[in-house]
């Protein structure tokens, strides 16, 4: 373990996470390991169906009555998360973790007016109410609402969809976490409000000096955002590193996959666009060995045995065989 | 190329209150133009994708083609008939020749039909019952590149990529000149899109099918639309070859969408253009050019002058100060 990780801020060491469902044992996570250092921004990417949402539901532990964590342990300020009791997590959300959700009009309450939603989450806070209120215009007008105090007073529906997650992000930044999470924000929203949210989360990490993890499904925006990345594939984390590593030079078969799909980097016009062929494994009945095989246009007689993650350079890790070949080699 | 469908001065009105609302407020004009003066025309064979935010009134367009909401103003002419001329019967037999594929491809599929139902309805609903519908089932499915096992299953049952399959092989049932694609490859994951676009690609190629897709995704209109238009509350701000106005968008609205698609390379760097504030409503529509509330060029007179249709090259924009060949956007890279 590389020293700098010390002051990390989350640290997710063999994390396994198994649904009971009729069917069967769903293996959601197997484990999942990554490190987020303090101030950095990470993104988890992936296709759905490849366990983002349900890894940081694990971490704000937020999870149905059927989930078991069958093993591993999840460090936020060194202590784990797993081991904490309802009240304390409790505690915790909304203070030192916060989190922004992908519909801002199902996250805010549509019957209470911005300014109490404001009011009310400070509950902690021993302000006066007066106090409270200017602290909500003020925030409001820092992630760009005009004219905050007086729209202190609006109800959600009265907002656009941009502004209304400008306000979930305000909301979610008012306890001044260490830790934000936010799950695919930018996906109901059209390319040009995205951008805005974008740069707004990326000016306000800057004043803030809070760590983020980015859930999204939209390569580009991992590129232009964060500085560290996680691919997840089918409950797995396929590659990990820094993007520019990740993106440059990608060292799992998915990942490099991933990224060739993308039609946004292929700038000549084809009328045949690159895929990945199959379809993911089903997470009861598991493939042999790695789990990817099955759709990986490399795979040779060792993938039949599930590999680790290797190291492709500094901080750069992937669970593929090839590594170890090239190495060998 | 002749053209398939031809689009003339296109108006769809929605009321914005109740009649008697209207006439106790004394209100002449209680509609929103959800489109407005719109022209365009697809040939055979070819692709032209509608680009706009929510909002921009792509789909309300489409739907007005095809006949689900009544066009207020303009004309719509499908291989030479005007469609409100047409009485019902008759425009039962011109949606035989145009299909849609909707944005929802679950929500679309009813919960209580196999598939083999479902893509074999427009069968029955055309009275083509004489024909062998398993055959047709399979064939559609295979169309699709869905197994002939498929027809069995629910909807429920079947990932989002694959309902956007039935609803393709839905489509496609009655051998149909013209689909009208509403966000086809919204909600799928990267892989799966390319799977749909490229199907939609080799139908064209095959069968000759013209398609007029929706989307808000230009990474997609790059690589099928032949041509492009860009709306903005409901109005086409821009029109043109696809390949010319990704080179050298004329309107700024179109550079500032172009601009506002993340490349996945951290190191490239558009030269970006963040457009200030949201899209104005459509109760309140700006004055002179409607997009002046938020352009990055904005002069006095786009305040007060609605800006006429200009032309340069094959491309067509309504824009008082358009961009021009030294102010390209692209994109540059750093070091």
């Amino acid at each position: 373990m590389p020293a700098d990780k010390h002051d990390g801020i989350l640290q997710i060491r063999d994390l396994s996470l198994a649904f009971r469902t009729p069917a069967g044992r769903l293996k959601v996570l197997r484990d999942i390991s990554l490190d987020l250092g303090r101030g950095r921004i990470l993104g988890i990417v992936g296709e759905s169906g490849c366990g983002k949402s349900t890894l940081i539901s694990t971490v704000m532990r937020l999870l149905p009555a059927n989930a078991e964590v069958t093993h591993g342990e999840i460090l936020f300020n060194g202590n784990d998360l797993l081991r904490k009791s309802e009240a304390e997590m409790r505690a915790l959300r909304g203070g030192r973790i916060s989190m922004v959700f992908q519909d801002p009009m199902t996250s805010l309450n549509p019957v209470l007016s911005i300014g109490r939603q404001m009011i009310d989450i400070q509950h902690r806070e021993r302000r006066s109410l007066r106090e409270k209120r200017e602290r909500a215009a003020d925030m409001l007008a820092r992630v760009g609402i005009p004219d905050a105090t007086s729209r202190l007073s609006a109800y959600p529906h009265q907002f656009s969809g941009g502004m209304r997650q400008r306000i979930a992000i305000a909301m979610a930044l008012m306890a001044e976490p260490d830790l934000l999470i936010a799950d695919e924000p930018t996906t109901a929203l059209d390319a040009t409000l995205e951008v805005q949210i974008v740069g707004l989360l990326e000016r306000l990490q800057e004043d803030f000096g809070c760590s983020i993890i980015f859930v999204t499904h939209h390569l580009g925006v991992v590129a232009e955002l964060c500085q560290d990345v996680v691919v997840m594939y089918a409950g797995e984390v396929a590659e990990s590193g820094s993007v520019r590593d990740v993106f440059h030079r990608p060292a799992h078969p998915y990942t490099e996959m991933l990224l060739r799909s993308d039609p946004g980097r292929i700038h000549e016009r084809t009328r045949q666009l690159p895929t990945i062929p199959g379809e993911i494994p089903s997470l009861i009945d598991l493939p042999e060995g790695c789990v990817f095989r099955p759709r990986c246009p490399k795979a040779f007689d060792r993938c039949f045995v599930a590999p680790p993650a290797y190291e492709a350079g500094h901080d750069h890790h992937a669970t593929c065989h090839l590594l170890a070949r090239e190495t060998v080699a | 190329m002749s053209a398939l469908l031809e689009v003339r001065d296109l108006t769809v009105r929605f009321r914005s209150k109740t009649a008697l609302r209207a006439l106790v407020e004394r209100d002449r004009h209680p509609w929103i133009e959800a489109v407005c003066d719109v022209s365009f025309s697809i040939g055979e064979g070819e692709t032209m994708a509608l680009v706009g935010e929510s909002g921009s009134g792509k789909t309300t367009l489409a739907r007005a083609i095809i006949g689900l909401v009544e066009p207020a103003a303009g004309s719509i002419r499908f291989s030479g008939c005007e469609i409100g001329a047409l009485s019902r019967g008759e425009m039962k037999r011109v949606r035989h020749d145009m299909a849609m594929m909707f944005q929802d491809p679950r929500g679309s599929l009813s919960p209580r039909l196999a598939v083999r139902q479902l893509i074999t309805e427009p069968y029955r609903i055309h009275d083509l019952k004489r024909r062998d519908l398993d055959a047709e089932c399979r064939r559609l499915l295979g169309l699709v590149g869905l197994p002939a096992e498929f027809g069995e299953r629910y909807p429920h049952q079947l990932s989002g990529g694959q309902a956007r399959r039935v609803g393709i092989a839905r489509a496609l049932a009655l051998d149909p000149k013209l689909i009208l694609a509403d966000e086809p490859t919204a909600g799928l994951d990267v892989s799966v899109q390319g799977e749909v676009l490229n199907l939609l690609a080799r139908l064209q190629d095959e069968i000759g099918l013209s398609i007029l897709m929706v989307t808000h995704n230009l990474n997609v209109v790059r690589h099928v639309a032949d041509r492009v238009a860009i709306m903005y509350l409901g109005r086409f701000v821009e029109t043109g070859p696809t390949e010319d106005v990704f080179r050298q968008p004329r309107h700024p609205y179109t550079a500032a969408l172009l601009s506002a698609n993340p490349e996945s390379d951290p190191d490239a760097r558009m030269a970006r253009i963040e457009l200030q504030g949201d899209v104005p409503s459509l109760l309140k529509r700006p004055s002179g050019c409607e997009f002046h509330t938020r352009c990055f060029r904005v002069q006095a007179t786009c305040r007060d002058v609605v800006p006429a249709r200009g032309a340069a090259g094959r491309q067509d924009f309504t824009c008082h100060f358009p961009l021009s060949d030294e102010l390209s956007i692209t994109a540059r890279r750093k070091g």
